[in-house]
């Protein structure tokens, strides 16, 4: 690629002219300026950028970014961008989608897209809530909610967004929040960056429907105590004072530690998201769900050595061609037995 | 291989016949299908006409010996032209208990039944459900009965060659292949390519079938089982060099002949299901063609994949049965919608849910019509022989390409796995229909349209200067804006509608064969055009009165522009179909005509007779 020829990208070359209609306040608003800003940056032309989504107010995205957009049906963007893909390795292509979109009537396509390792960008938006349908519980709606349609509370035990991701075996999973903008634009970089495909999932805040959806991680007060941030290299501390870690624990398990006297940061796990095995990035995604433990933000893992699939499909076709020559249709339809008639 | 082609020639006294209809029945686990597609190949190839029928269980293996493992090929061959595989059956071979009681109905008296001998024991006969050894009670005196020893043979024939008793069983039915080759004087040359071709790697595999089959052979020829064998001359076709296809088949190769002419790449999304799996099967291999095809984690995948790769400039399809045709509703309307090119195939079996998953059917006309939410119209066409199959798919293609719509393809089971001749066209007799991507930013706007076909540009990622959003959201004429505005939603609404409406101008008049006007039209559609031509041919045959027409209709959305007119030409409309009354329900509704259905329901087509008993019960003897 000529780089060098590239007209230099903005902002504003991302926004389009359609008036952005989520509601004052949501948290979309934030990921779309943090998309907006991140796009120009990474050296590839406008019309490169597909940006797909399903339903719901998340998946309103591709209107508002000046790109080439499909807003397809509930649940199917990643089918859809498959096949995108699919067709034309080169587009740099992007899945907008909320967490009733990709978890519950789309979930078998979120898997299978991870799984094949497709080279596109998931950026699940979870305000654990359907927006758009005004307010019904979702498939990572808290054990016990209320919501519209669970007066009395929900029965369902939640999926854990990147928990799922790790399991289909996604080359790249990480998370992010509405509100850390900086965060939230080094993630969507990695991101980019990386070929396989990416997963992240972005905390997001429905303002309409479940206010301070993530508030208990997110508030100043609270957050260094909540939530820990990964960086690759980095031993695993956090706490207002970066007295905690998380260290190993013989059996393999792990545990909450407080820095000082005997322990070090020396005696932590040192972040690696390059682990070519997913089960590490899995328990560090599962151990926000025990007490005393942080909640995980950041790159997970990004193990890149996977080929994506677009390309084993289409260097199938080229080995085929390679060793067969190109097909002759005249022969194929004469292959088989034949005869002639007088 | 020299030494192998050598066939013996017969000396029995031979007997020149005009046509036969034989049919191949035994336990699923005998390689019927195989036996009765070489027997079609070997015919074909001698310059038969044909049609087949292959009809297999929806088990892959129910208990063997069983009444539902029962697998049956018939083939019709001929030296004139064949229009169905026949009603009845002059030849029936039957392997074991069950598919003699599962078959012998069809067999015509004095017809020659051929019966596997050695399993006709007492646990053969139970597994079957009967009580008494048909072979012995003179319950078959009306049939020529030739009890052969198929499996004691084909044991002796091989034993020197040191496989195990399983694996010269499984050659018994090349046995009885090789009694078929003698006594209709057929070469079993094809057929000894073909084993070393499949077994190439398997040479000790392949001896033992080829062995099988001569045995076979042989076994007529010596002990003169048969007093006379037959001839069935080469029909006369039309000039040309022929193969054989299938439904399936001739699809998979319209559909790369198609791409070809479009100068774009083939992607297929599916999902596999009988009896369409096929056709991903085949367009799996044409890797040298460029082909793309995504085996989906289910229809709704297979579908909105293929809508992806449509919107990313390929020529996109899917390929599927009834039950994945519904589950890929929602996104029909999607792309009715984003107004993308897609082609849709539904090989039809019968319904409903998983209904007879082997079966043919016609029951999924209105769901191709109608079965959206919505006002969702697209165009739908269907095919009417196995071959017909190819060009059906190419015409398709170039509609869905014209008019930027999905169209829907209906063929059926009965059309799928049905074999006839087919001549093979040179590539300048299909016109190329070049696909053009949109390229110029200037004036670009994505639903602008053309003013001929009303089709909005293509105008695919990776573009300079034409990045635009697409949906399934209402748009605005033009900027393909999100709107929701009344009178633009009932603009848009029309607009979409007159597109497909407008199909019109690229479909023929309809002509019936026969009669332009007089006492009855046969109105029909798909894979039923086999039975009602030949059943017209019969009535000519015995110079019966009437003045009849045929209107096969291969565009079922939109209708031929004249089709009211010539309805109006005659006295009654009869509408045969393999359902409850579909097309007759939308002539009735669109004509006001007074049509007559005739429905059967039964997973299998019309037989010849059926057909000529209702034409004589509207318009007498
Ligand atoms: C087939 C289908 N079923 C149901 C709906 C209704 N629907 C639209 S969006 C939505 C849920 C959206 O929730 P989520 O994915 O979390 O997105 P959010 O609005 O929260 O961003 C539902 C149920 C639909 N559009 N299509
Ligand atoms: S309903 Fe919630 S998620 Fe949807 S736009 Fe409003 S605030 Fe955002
Ligand atoms: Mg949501």
């Amino acid at each position: 690629m000529t780089t060098d020829t590239l007209p230099v990208l903005t902002k504003k070359d991302f926004q389009t002219d359609q008036e952005v209609r989520w509601c004052p306040g949501c948290g979309d608003y934030a990921i779309l300026a943090a998309v907006q800003a991140v796009f120009p940056e990474l050296g590839i032309p406008r019309e490169k950028f597909v940006v797909v989504s399903g339903i719901g107010c998340s998946s309103r995205f591709p209107y508002y970014m000046n790109t080439y957009g499909f807003h397809s049906i509930h649940g199917r963007a990643p089918a859809v961008a498959t096949g995108i893909k699919i067709a034309n390795p080169e587009l740099d292509v992007w899945v907008a989608t909320g967490d009733g979109d990709a978890l519950a009537i789309g979930g078998n396509h979120t898997i299978h897209a991870l799984r094949r390792n497709v080279g596109v960008k998931v950026l699940l938006f979870n305000n654990r809530i359907y927006g758009l349908t005004k307010g019904q519980y979702s498939p990572t709606s808290e054990f016990h909610k209320k919501t519209k349609s669970t007066p009395y509370g929900s029965p369902d035990r939640p999926f854990n967004p990147v928990s799922l991701a790790i399991g289909a075996e996604s080359t790249f999973v990480a998370r992010s929040v509405d509100v850390f903008q900086q965060h939230l634009k080094d993630t969507l970089k990695h991101a980019a960056a990386h070929k396989g495909s990416a997963f992240i999932e972005i905390l997001q805040n429905c303002n309409i429907f479940n206010d301070g959806a993530w508030t208990t991680l997110t508030e100043k007060d609270a957050r260094s105590e909540k939530i820990i941030q990964l960086e690759h290299g980095k031993p695993l501390v956090f706490g207002k004072n970066r007295d905690k870690g998380i260290r190993r624990l013989p059996d393999g398990d792990i545990e909450v530690v407080t820095l000082g006297g005997d322990i070090t940061e020396k005696d932590l796990i040192v972040h690696n998201a390059h682990h070519p095995r997913p089960s590490y990035a899995f328990l560090l995604s599962h151990m926000e769900h025990r007490p005393g433990f942080p909640t995980p933000i950041g790159v997970l893992r990004a193990w890149d050595d996977l080929p994506r699939y677009e390309d084993v499909m289409n260097e199938q076709v080229q080995e085929v061609i390679a060793k067969k020559g190109p097909g002759d249709l005249a022969s194929l339809l004469r292959s088989g037995d034949t005869w002639e008639v007088k | 291989m020299s030494t192998l082609a050598e066939t013996p020639i017969s000396k029995a006294k031979r007997e020149v016949i005009e046509q036969a209809v034989i049919r191949f029945a035994g336990d699923s686990g005998d390689g019927m299908q195989i036996t009765g597609s070489q027997f079609t190949n070997t015919v074909a190839l001698y310059g038969n006409d044909i049609a087949t029928f292959p009809d297999y269980p929806a088990e892959i293996r129910a208990p063997a010996g069983t009444l539902p493992g029962v697998s049956g090929y018939q083939l019709h061959f001929s030296s004139s032209d064949v229009h169905t595989p026949g009603d009845l059956v002059d030849v029936l071979i039957a392997m074991n208990p069950a598919a003699l009681k599962m078959n012998l109905a069809d067999l015509k008296p004095n017809g020659i039944l051929i019966v596997n001998q050695d399993s006709f024991k007492e646990n053969d006969l139970r597994k079957a459900q009967m009580s008494a050894n048909p072979l012995e009670d003179h319950s078959l005196d009306k049939y020529r009965l030739f009890s052969v020893e198929a499996q004691r043979l084909t044991r002796n024939a091989l034993q020197h060659l040191g496989i195990d008793a399983k694996a010269m069983d499984r050659c018994k039915n090349f046995f009885a292949l090789g009694m078929c080759y003698w006594l209709y004087n057929r070469s079993m040359d094809p057929t000894f390519r073909w084993i070393d071709d499949k077994f190439s790697k398997k040479p000790l595999i392949a001896e033992a079938n080829k062995l099988a089959l001569k045995a076979g052979y042989s076994y007529c020829e010596a002990t003169e089982a048969f007093q006379v064998s037959y001839e069935i001359p080469p029909a006369r076709l039309e000039k040309g060099i022929y193969r054989s296809l299938s439904g399936n088949q001739a699809v998979a190769l319209g559909f790369v002949t198609a791409a070809q002419k479009a100068g774009l790449t083939l992607f297929l999304g599916s999902y596999p299901i009988t009896p369409a799996s096929d056709i991903l099967h085949e367009l799996s291999q044409y890797k040298d063609f460029g082909v793309l095809t995504f085996q989906a984690e289910d229809e709704i995948a297979a579908i909105t994949s293929s809508i992806g790769a449509s919107y990313a400039g390929a020529l996109a399809i899917t390929t599927t049965s009834g039950p994945g045709m519904a589950l890929k509703t929602e996104a029909l309307g999607l792309a009715v919608m984003t107004e993308l090119p897609l082609v849709i195939v539904d090989v039809q079996r019968g319904g409903p849910s998983t209904g007879l998953p082997t079966k043919t059917e016609q029951a999924d006309l209105l769901q191709a019509l109608f079965g959206r939410n919505s006002e969702a119209p697209i165009p739908v066409l269907a095919a009417s022989t196995p071959s017909d199959c190819f060009w059906v798919v190419v015409e398709a293609c170039r509609i869905a390409l014209k008019y930027m719509v999905p169209v829907i393809v209906l063929t059926d089971g009965y059309l799928a796995n049905g074999a006839e001749p087919w001549r093979i066209p040179t590539l300048d007799e299909i016109p190329a229909f070049p696909a053009a991507h949109a390229k110029n930013p200037e004036g670009f706007l994505p639903y602008k349209r053309d003013p001929q076909t009303l089709a909005r540009p293509w105008a695919i990622p990776g573009t300079p200067g034409l990045e635009h959003r697409i949906g399934g959201i209402e748009k605005q004429d033009g900027t393909g804006n999100v709107n929701y505005e009344p009178l633009n939603h009932e603009n848009m609404v029309r607009i979409r509608a007159a597109k497909v409406a407008g199909v019109v101008q690229d479909i023929p008049d309809a002509v019936p064969v026969g009669d332009p006007d007089g006492d009855l039209l046969i109105v029909a559609w798909g894979s039923t055009s086999g039975s009602i031509t030949a059943a017209l041919n019969g009535r000519r045959a015995k110079g019966l009165p009437g003045r009849i027409g045929h209107l096969h209709l291969r565009h079922l959305n939109p209708l031929p522009a004249n089709l009211g007119e010539v309805l109006k030409r005659y006295k009654k409309i009869l509408v045969p179909e393999l359902n409850m009354g579909q097309l007759i329900w939308v002539l009735r509704a669109k004509y006001l005509v007074d049509a007559i259905g005739m429905n059967k329901i039964q997973g299998r087509p019309f037989m010849q007779n059926e057909l000529e008993v209702k034409i004589e019960e509207l318009i007498g003897k």
